[in-house]
Parts: structure tokens; C-alpha cells; sequence
């Protein structure tokens, strides 16, 4: 007979998961990458004097930042507002629809196939169409923000609710638990590392839709801004509109993986 | 009066090709407390008759009475184990073992106290606040055993549950099921595709066959409790293992694979 093994041994406590070596390695390698190019760029820039119309230096760039700091904020502001209202209407509107969708095989085979078939729409592509219904305002940027998150989110939610392995469901049938009971304990928090896949998909694409919104004809935004100070060879305004579109996705994008890693803390990480 | 009677019971599927025969003409009494493995290669029907067993599927004809009445709904009074440990992921050791109380509504209480006696009969005392994850295979499968257990079910299904583990793994996990089942008596119906591990831990094997899958001999196994991995050596054992090989392999023309 096999010696009894004590289970604490087949496990070390230490064993944890935390960022590791390279991780740090990664950012810190980066980090220096990034600064190196900046710098090659301004020396660039310089020696061959380009002009700041066509590819201005990052100082020029900075210094244009500072002195227009009142509007980029403003403009910041009106993006960042479509872009998270746009997110928002997506996930309130495709996370039930999807439930309902694997709930109900008449959905499933009506809806559904409808839906992943529009996937392959540019939705972009519709944003000059909802200029002409519904105007220059905010709204149709919210809309296309909402078109541009809603694929991915729904797919995936659908995609985590029906992913519960077959087993479980076998065990859950064998206890006859009620559909809520298998919807609350098991389907939804099954499906909650799936969603948030899509999410930080949907949010990535978001930040493109607002900004693709306001170039088809806006009063504001960072997209606004972008396409005015180009046309008016205010290039270095237009770099810092395009910093600041970078650093809102990047700064959302974090902000959904840092709710992610609250929420479902035992989702797996890349 | 049998705790599991199955008299004449037939399974056929619908596929692509056609209707498919998984079990024919299945007929087997099992007593209550007996510990009964059914053993044969892929496609005999042993996980078809499991799952008609937990009422998971209906049978296509035939009788299948459970404590007497025909079983027509799956029941609470069955605990399963599968293969996988299929663990929730965000529940810890002891929240994973205490669902099937939350689901038939039992006290919390009382449930949290078993839970921690089962927790502590398989060896995982100090383990109960930690995740699936952290755990190796062998220990997961353990908490899924605690988690068929909770309810204190009267027939135990168990369907290839230590097929994924490693032999030594396999094995200690079988004397330690055998250990549970010796102090709080259950009726365990128990899939393997193990010769030898269906003959240590059984009083009897149900050796199975397939296309269409059907009983092929049903063996007595006579050996004293509690069963030593000494045991195997014997030629009482050979003796078993070999009525079991000859219909398994034989009794079909199948390959020795």
C-alpha cells in the first residue's frame, strides 16, 4: 500500500502569483524603448530641421499641450463622456440580450445568426448615416460607440453562459436545481472571465468609435480637434489630441482589467 | 428488496448515422450498501448505465426501479463524482462542497459542520478557504467526493473518477474511498475501465461490452475487507482478472488494446 502522502506537501504555501522578474523586466525594457525613440525623434526633427507642420518635435508637441490645456481638457472630456456612455448603454443593453438569447432556442435561432452576420458590418461605416438622423450632437457618437462595443460584448457573454462544462450541468440536473439557481450559482459566474474579454475588446474599440463619431461631424471632441487643427497646419495641437486619445484607452482599458482582477479574481491572466 | 432493480433496460441514441444501441437488454440487481464497478472499454454503455442510474437520461425501455418505485426524476438521495473534479472556480474548497445544500436548501449550520467533518475524513483539513486552483489534481478530486457526500445521499455514482489522476494517486484515492464507504456505508456504483481497480474495490464487477454495450459476465468478488494492494498478488485476483479479460477481450474479438 502506498505510503499516505500529507496533501500540505503536494502544495508548497509559497506557490503565489505574483508579477514575476521578467514582468518587470518587460515594463521596465519598454519604459527606456520608448524614451530612447522619443528622443531620437526630437534629434531627428531638429537636424534636419522638419517643419512643425508636417512632423513636429516632442517638445513643440508638449509645449502646445500646455498652452491649450484648457480645451484638450474640454475636448478630453466630451470623448471620454461618448465613449464610456456609448460602453455603458452596450453593456446594459447586449449582457441581457445575450442571456436571453442562450435562454431561449427561438432567439437562438432567429436573433442570434442575424447578429453575428452584422458583426462583419463596418459599424463605423454608419456613422455618416446617423449624422443624417440624428444630427451633430453627442447622441450619434454614443451610437456608434454602442454599435462598435455591442458585438464583442454580447459573443462573449453568450459564448461564457453556455460554457459551464457538461459534467457540472449533470451534477446540477442531478440536484434538480431551478434555472435561477443554475443561472445565479453556476451559468453567471462561469460566463464572468468570458465577459470581461469582451469588455476589454468592446473598450479598446470604443475610444475608435467616439473618434470616428466625431469626424464625421462634431463641434467637439478630441476627434474634432484633431481634424480641425490638421486642416488649420496646427499639427503639434493634433499630436496632443492623438497623446491624450492614447492615454485615455490605455488608462480605460486598465481601468476594466483592474475591475476585472476585483471582481472575478480567478479569471486567467495573460 | 434491491435498492437498484434494472430489469430488460435499453438506451439508443439518435446520431447522424442513425439510431445507436448503447445498452441492450441490461438487467442487474444491486443490493444496498454493495460496492458494484462496472468495467468495460470505451463504447460498452458503463457511463450510459451510470447516467440512466442518476436519472440524467431515460431509458429507451425497460424497468428501472430505485428503493422500489420506478426512478423517474433524478434524485437527491445520489451523489455523483466525475472524472473531472469540475470545480467552481470562485468558490473555496469548503463553499464548493456546500453547494449542493444551498441548492436543495439545506441548513447551513448543520451542512457547514459535515462539511468540515468530510473535508477533514479525506485529508484536507486546513484546506477548507483555499481555491480550486491551488490545489492538485488529486486534492480537487478529493473536495468533489466531499461534495457528492454533503447531502448524505444514499447511492454514490461514481463515473471514472480517479481515470485522470496518476497511478499513485489513483490508487491511494481508492483505499481512502473504500476507508469512507467502510464508515458511513453507501451504495457506490463505480465506472472504471480498470480491470484491476474495478476487482479491489468491488464486492462485485459488472464486465461490459460493447456495440451494442450489454452485461457480459457479472463476477463475485470474495476477497476480505478491508482490501491491501497485497491483495493483487494473489491468484484468487489473477483468477478474477482473468474471467474479466476473457469476456472483455475475448468474448468480442476486440483487440488487447
Amino acid at each position: 500500500m502506498t505510503a499516505e502522502r500529507n496533501p500540505a506537501e503536494l502544495y508548497p504555501e509559497d506557490e503565489t502569483l505574483e508579477p514575476s522578474d521578467s514582468t518587470l523586466k518587460a515594463v521596465l525594457g519598454a519604459t527606456l524603448t520608448l524614451v530612447a525613440l522619443t528622443i531620437l525623434w526630437e534629434v531627428l526633427v531638429r537636424q534636419f530641421q522638419v517643419p512643425a507642420w508636417l512632423l513636429p518635435s516632442p517638445t513643440l508637441i508638449v509645449e502646445s499641450m500646455v498652452e491649450w490645456r484648457s480645451e484638450l481638457v474640454g475636448h478630453s472630456m466630451v470623448t471620454l463622456y461618448e465613449t464610456l456612455m456609448g460602453f455603458a448603454l452596450s453593456i446594459a443593453i447586449s449582457v441581457p440580450l445575450a442571456v436571453a438569447i442562450v435562454y431561449s432556442p427561438l432567439l437562438q435561432n432567429t436573433i442570434y445568426p442575424i447578429l453575428l452576420a452584422l458583426q462583419s458590418m463596418p459599424k463605423v461605416a454608419i456613422a455618416p448615416l446617423l449624422a443624417l438622423w440624428i444630427g451633430f450632437g453627442t447622441l450619434p457618437k454614443i451610437v456608434v460607440v454602442f454599435l462598435v462595443c455591442f458585438f464583442p460584448i454580447i459573443v462573449a457573454t453568450a459564448t461564457g453562459l453556455a460554457a459551464v462544462p457538461a459534467p457540472l450541468m449533470d451534477l446540477i440536473r442531478s440536484l434538480s436545481a431551478s434555472s435561477l439557481q443554475t443561472f445565479v450559482k453556476i451559468r453567471f459566474p462561469t460566463a464572468m472571465p468570458h465577459i470581461f474579454v469582451g469588455l476589454k475588446i468592446a473598450i479598446t474599440f470604443a475610444v475608435i468609435g467616439a473618434v470616428i463619431g466625431e469626424f464625421v461631424g462634431s463641434e467637439s471632441g478630441l476627434g474634432y480637434l484633431i481634424l480641425v487643427s490638421t486642416s488649420q497646419s496646427r499639427t503639434p495641437l493634433a499630436f496632443g489630441a492623438l497623446v491624450l486619445l492614447t492615454i485615455m484607452s490605455i488608462v480605460l482599458y486598465y481601468g476594466i482589467a483592474l475591475v476585472e482582477h476585483v471582481v472575478v479574481p480567478w479569471a486567467p491572466r495573460n | 428488496m434491491s435498492k437498484i432493480h434494472i430489469e430488460g433496460l435499453h438506451k439508443t441514441y439518435t446520431s447522424k448515422h442513425g439510431p445507436v444501441t448503447a445498452l441492450k437488454e441490461v438487467s442487474l440487481s444491486i443490493k444496498q450498501n454493495e460496492f458494484v464497478t462496472l468495467v468495460g472499454p470505451s463504447g460498452c454503455g458503463k457511463s450510459t448505465l451510470l447516467k440512466l442510474i442518476g436519472a440524467l437520461i431515460r431509458p429507451s425501455r425497460g424497468t428501472l426501479l430505485f428503493d422500489g418505485a420506478p426512478l423517474l426524476h433524478p434524485t437527491r438521495d445520489v451523489g455523483i463524482v466525475f472524472q473531472e473534479a469540475v470545480l467552481l472556480e470562485w468558490r473555496t474548497v469548503i463553499d464548493n462542497v456546500l453547494l449542493p445544500t444551498e441548492i436543495l436548501g439545506l441548513d447551513k449550520v448543520k451542512s457547514r459542520s459535515r462539511a468540515m467533518d468530510l473535508i477533514n475524513l479525506v485529508g484536507l483539513a486546513g484546506f477548507e478557504r483555499r481555491f480550486p486552483r491551488e490545489l492538485s489534481g488529486g486534492m480537487q478530486q478529493r473536495v468533489s467526493l466531499c461534495r457528492a457526500l454533503i447531502h448524505n445521499p444514499s447511492v454514490l455514482l461514481m463515473d471514472e473518477p480517479f481515470a485522470a489522476l496518476d497511478a499513485m494517486t489513483r490508487e491511494e484515492l481508492g483505499f481512502e474511498l473504500m476507508r469512507i464507504w467502510d464508515t458511513d456505508k453507501k451504495t457506490v456504483i463505480f465506472v472504471t475501465h480498470n480491470i484491476t481497480e474495478a476487482i479491489l474495490l468491488a464486492d462485485r464487477v459488472v464486465a461490459m461490452t460493447p456495440r451494442p454495450g450489454r452485461i457480459a459476465r457479472i463476477v463475485d468478488i470474495a476477497l476480505a475487507r478491508p482490501r491491501t494492494i497485497e491483495m493483487e498478488f494473489t491468484q484468487t485476483f489473477k483468477s478474477y482478472s482473468d474471467q474479466i479479460r476473457e469476456v472483455i477481450y475475448h468474448g468480442t474479438g476486440a483487440s488487447r488494446s
